[in-house]
């Protein structure tokens, strides 16, 4: 002992000298460089999370509004009743089609033709008609105040409201134009015309394809498609007809340029003109999309919802829950507390682990041969899909959970053992309590995998286009992730907004599911 | 120090039980250990122990920090059972009858046989629940006034519910170190078992506390047979009639509390009660 404590160099500067300085300088560095390093790492991970939330929202905001359009329809007996008579069979028949479809041209009697006036037509949703049927069936007194039903506008035009189509760029012209429409097209003249095109006017002759932005000149109560240029002089097609006769002068006139040529967009340059007409006369209101958040599946993105996939999402993770949590508390406590310790529960020890490493797409597999195939079940219902996860979640459960029981102080098991507590009333008075905040973080993790996983349930057929909200466990549904796996596949931008509004449905069930955990694991902290 | 604990052993209740009105012939031992040896995995903690518990009398078992106490005290209750590596030979019974019998349900015998761990343990609920949860899993009282009765009764007969009367609602695990002892010891006595073993059961405890935990032991002694494990020569000669002392994992010496500390066979146990070893 002496050599050591009694060393005369240990004595004075042993914890005072230069060098024990010097150490003591090292390891605050390295204390400093630590925290420095975590808080790195923790700015970076929400720089990321920040990132894809803003793109997300961004995208997905707009499809929590649409533009509905309140046409003056014509409900009446000729229109709904059967030989004059309103009763329900009669609402229930009636060709709210052709309703919906004279009311728009109504609107623009000018438009002949029958492309142009299916395109007109195309500018409500082609789900109108079913939601006009479905408003009136559920109350008929509506037809007295037509002007209150409101129908969606068809995606395009939606988006078009929305700014998404092209961007335009607007110019007021100077000086007399003159407007003189004949029979091969429109001629139109002008001393600053070029001028008020920003055209030289000495490229000669121009003409506007529809490869080009397009060129709109509004005057005299007109809107005019440019198609050529030369000088001071063009020529144009009518989209929306001159207020007085054939032809005129006009001293106010707008030039508007639409950036993204006709030939690129769904939205044809009439459409515009027709949407901005509707607009004009204040028919249009933009509201808060109920249709996405009460319909199911649909070919139309502005009728499309996703209502059906959460509920498919609820029903199948009731069954994940339902089946998963006890199985795995039951799992977990058996082998933790009661199983002797021998190779046989060392080897199931070892089959849990590497279940939790399956990819999910195993489990589908599984599901198709057993629960589809042998034992005959539904296809895409809420319980074989719930079946599956569960069969996925259940090794994360009882891994959790075996580690929540482990870390139960071996003291308190001793405590109620010593008075006479039987292995039951150990575990189910002392131990679960204890290690049930762990075990609902681990269920949790699992549930939180399960509602994000679309790979399994693509297996057993939860990718159908369902268009009713499933009602029980046995419907035909699909889920969350598949929902948005489905609509990203979709060319239409509407769709694609429509893919982002689901992510955030689908973070903000997982918010809830989260907030529930934690509410629970309060209650059961608060217990003692 | 040998002078001062011959003075302390002058208490009345500490010299035999022949003394006890109507138990003119010595009693049948509660516990008897016959070649008792506790390994753990290769390693031998207790070598061949022979030992009997009297009714009505305090054995305590004394001796250097790691000498096998605890290992022994837990083997009347069967508490060794729970550690995976532990394993017990010998025989030990209680009334005549095997402890490792395969008749015996382990759950009575730890009813019957209390013990108070050595590290307090209370559990993480309520001080109240604490108490009541051992005559509650046992049914042993009709109604709730019952259990508050008990409850209290114990609270008190440990020394502790002076001090938690105003807060039975409180954590068990908010007390302090001694408190949690003291209610320990009444948990242990709330379930009213014929034998009481105790680890140490006053080691975080002022004089106070400690001399209440006595009179306690001393008390249930009249229904009882104790065992208590003590670092404490004083309150190993206060409290006890029997006292054996181990070394090593071996039972050097029993015998009479007065005997072992006033004339011991052994030089060991000698060296130990005079602090030249431990
Ligand atoms: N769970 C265990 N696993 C392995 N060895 C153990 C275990 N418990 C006790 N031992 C060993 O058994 C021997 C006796 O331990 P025991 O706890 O009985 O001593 P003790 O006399 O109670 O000591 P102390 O007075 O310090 O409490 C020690 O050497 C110890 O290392
Ligand atoms: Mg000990």
């Amino acid at each position: 002992m002496t050599d050591f404590f009694d060393s005369p160099a240990n004595k004075s500067s042993l914890h005072t000298g230069m060098e024990a300085r010097e150490r003591l300088r090292a390891r605050y560095r390295a204390e400093w460089m630590f925290k420095a390093l975590g808080l790195g790492a923790i700015g970076v991970s929400v720089g990321f999370l920040l990132f894809l939330f803003t793109t997300i929202f961004m995208q997905g905001w707009p499809a929590f509004t649409h533009n509905f359009v309140a046409l003056p329809l014509e409900l009446n007996a000729q229109t709904l009743g059967d030989e004059g008579v309103i009763s329900e069979e009669s609402l229930s028949g009636a060709d709210y089609d052709a309703i919906v479809r004279t009311a728009i041209r109504e609107q623009f009697p000018e438009v002949s033709g029958r492309t142009a006036k299916r395109t007109l037509s195309g500018l409500i949703s082609p789900g109108a008609p079913v939601l006009l049927r479905e408003a009136l069936l559920a109350d008929p007194e509506r037809r007295n105040a037509p002007n209150a039903i409101t129908l969606p506008l068809s995606d395009f035009a939606d988006l078009y409201l929305k700014g998404q189509i092209s961007r335009s760029t607007y110019r007021t012209g100077e000086g007399e134009l003159a407007i003189e429409v004949s029979e091969t097209g429109v001629l139109i003249s002008g001393a600053d015309l070029a001028a008020g095109l920003e055209s030289s006017g000495a490229d000669g002759k121009i003409s506007l394809s529809r490869e080009m932005p397009s060129l709109l000149l509004y005057a005299g109560g007109g809107v005019f498609k440019l198609e050529t240029l030369e000088g001071n002089l063009a020529t144009a097609r009518i989209l929306s007809p001159l207020d007085a006769g054939e032809t005129t002068k006009a001293l106010d006139w707008q030039v508007r340029l639409i950036e993204v040529p006709e030939a690129n967009r769904k939205f044809s340059d009439r459409e515009i003109v027709w949407t901005d007409k509707l607009v004009e006369r204040q028919l249009v209101q933009a509201k808060f999309n109920t249709l996405f958040f009460t319909r199911g599946a649909s070919r139309e993105p502005e009728m499309a919802g996703i209502l059906g996939a959460v509920v498919g999402t609820a029903l199948t993770l009731v069954v994940t829950l339902g089946l998963s949590f006890p199985l795995g508390v039951a799992a977990a406590v058996y082998l933790e507390e009661f199983a002797p310790r021998n190779r046989l529960t060392a080897l199931v020890e070892v089959n849990i682990n590497n279940l939790a490493a399956v990819p999910s797409i195993v489990f589908g597999l599984l599901g198709l041969a057993v629960f589809l195939t042998f034992f005959g079940m539904p296809r895409s219902a809420p319980l074989v899909g719930g079946m599956v996860l569960a069969l996925m979640t259940l090794p994360t459960i009882i891994i959790a959970s075996r580690a929540a029981l482990r870390a139960v102080p071996p003291s308190i098991r001793e405590a109620a053992l010593g008075i006479g507590a039987s292995k039951m009333q150990v575990v189910v008075h002392h131990v679960l309590p204890l290690a049930m905040p762990g075990i609902l973080t681990g269920t949790i993790i699992g549930m939180a995998q399960a509602l994000g996983e679309t790979a399994p349930l693509l297996m057993i057929g939860m990718v159908a286009f369902v268009v009713d909200i499933p009602g029980g466990f046995t419907d035909p549904a699909t889920v969350l992730p598949v929902q948005i796996f489905m609509w990203a596949d979709f060319p239409e931008p509407a769709f694609q907004q429509r893919t982002s509004a689901a992510i955030m449905v689908l973070l903000a069930f997982l918010v809830v599911m989260n907030a529930l955990a934690v509410v629970l694991r309060k209650q059961f902290e608060r217990r003692w | 120090m040998l002078d001062q604990i011959k003075l302390e052993t002058t208490n009345p209740g500490a010299t035999s039980t022949a003394l006890l009105p109507g138990t003119m012939t010595p009693a049948n031992p509660k516990i008897t250990a016959r070649n008792v040896s506790v390994f753990y995995e290769q390693k031998q903690a207790l070598f061949d122990v022979d030992l009997d518990v009297m009714p009505n009398e305090v054995l305590s078992l004394i001796g250097p920090s790691g000498c096998g106490k605890s290992s022994l005290l837990r083997c009347f209750n069967r508490m060794n059972d729970t550690i995976d590596v532990c394993r017990v030979t010998g025989n030990i019974t209680l009334d005549g009858q095997d402890i490792y019998d395969r008749s015996i349900d382990v759950v009575e015998l730890r009813a019957r046989v209390g013990m108070v761990f050595q590290k307090p343990n209370p559990f993480p609920k309520s001080i109240f629940e604490n108490v009541a949860y051992g005559p509650r899993i046992h049914g042993m009282t009709k109604d709730r006034d019952e259990l508050e009765e008990l409850v209290v009764s114990s609270l008190k007969r440990a020394g502790l519910f002076d001090e938690v009367a105003d807060r039975l609602q409180d954590s068990g695990t908010s007390l302090s170190g001694g408190q949690q002892q003291r209610l320990c010891i009444a948990r242990a006595i709330a379930t009213r078992p014929e034998i009481l073993l105790m680890d140490e059961p006053a080691s975080a405890l002022d004089p106070i506390a400690t001399s209440i935990i006595e009179e306690l032991i001393d008390e249930l002694r009249q229904n009882y047979a104790i065992v208590i494990v003590t670092h404490s020569m004083q309150q190993a000669a206060r409290v006890s009639q029997k006292t054996a002392f181990f070394h090593m994992g071996k039972l050097i010496e029993k015998g009479e509390t007065e005997q072992i500390f006033t004339n011991p066979v052994d030089a060991k146990t000698q060296d130990y009660i005079t602090g030249r070893i431990g």
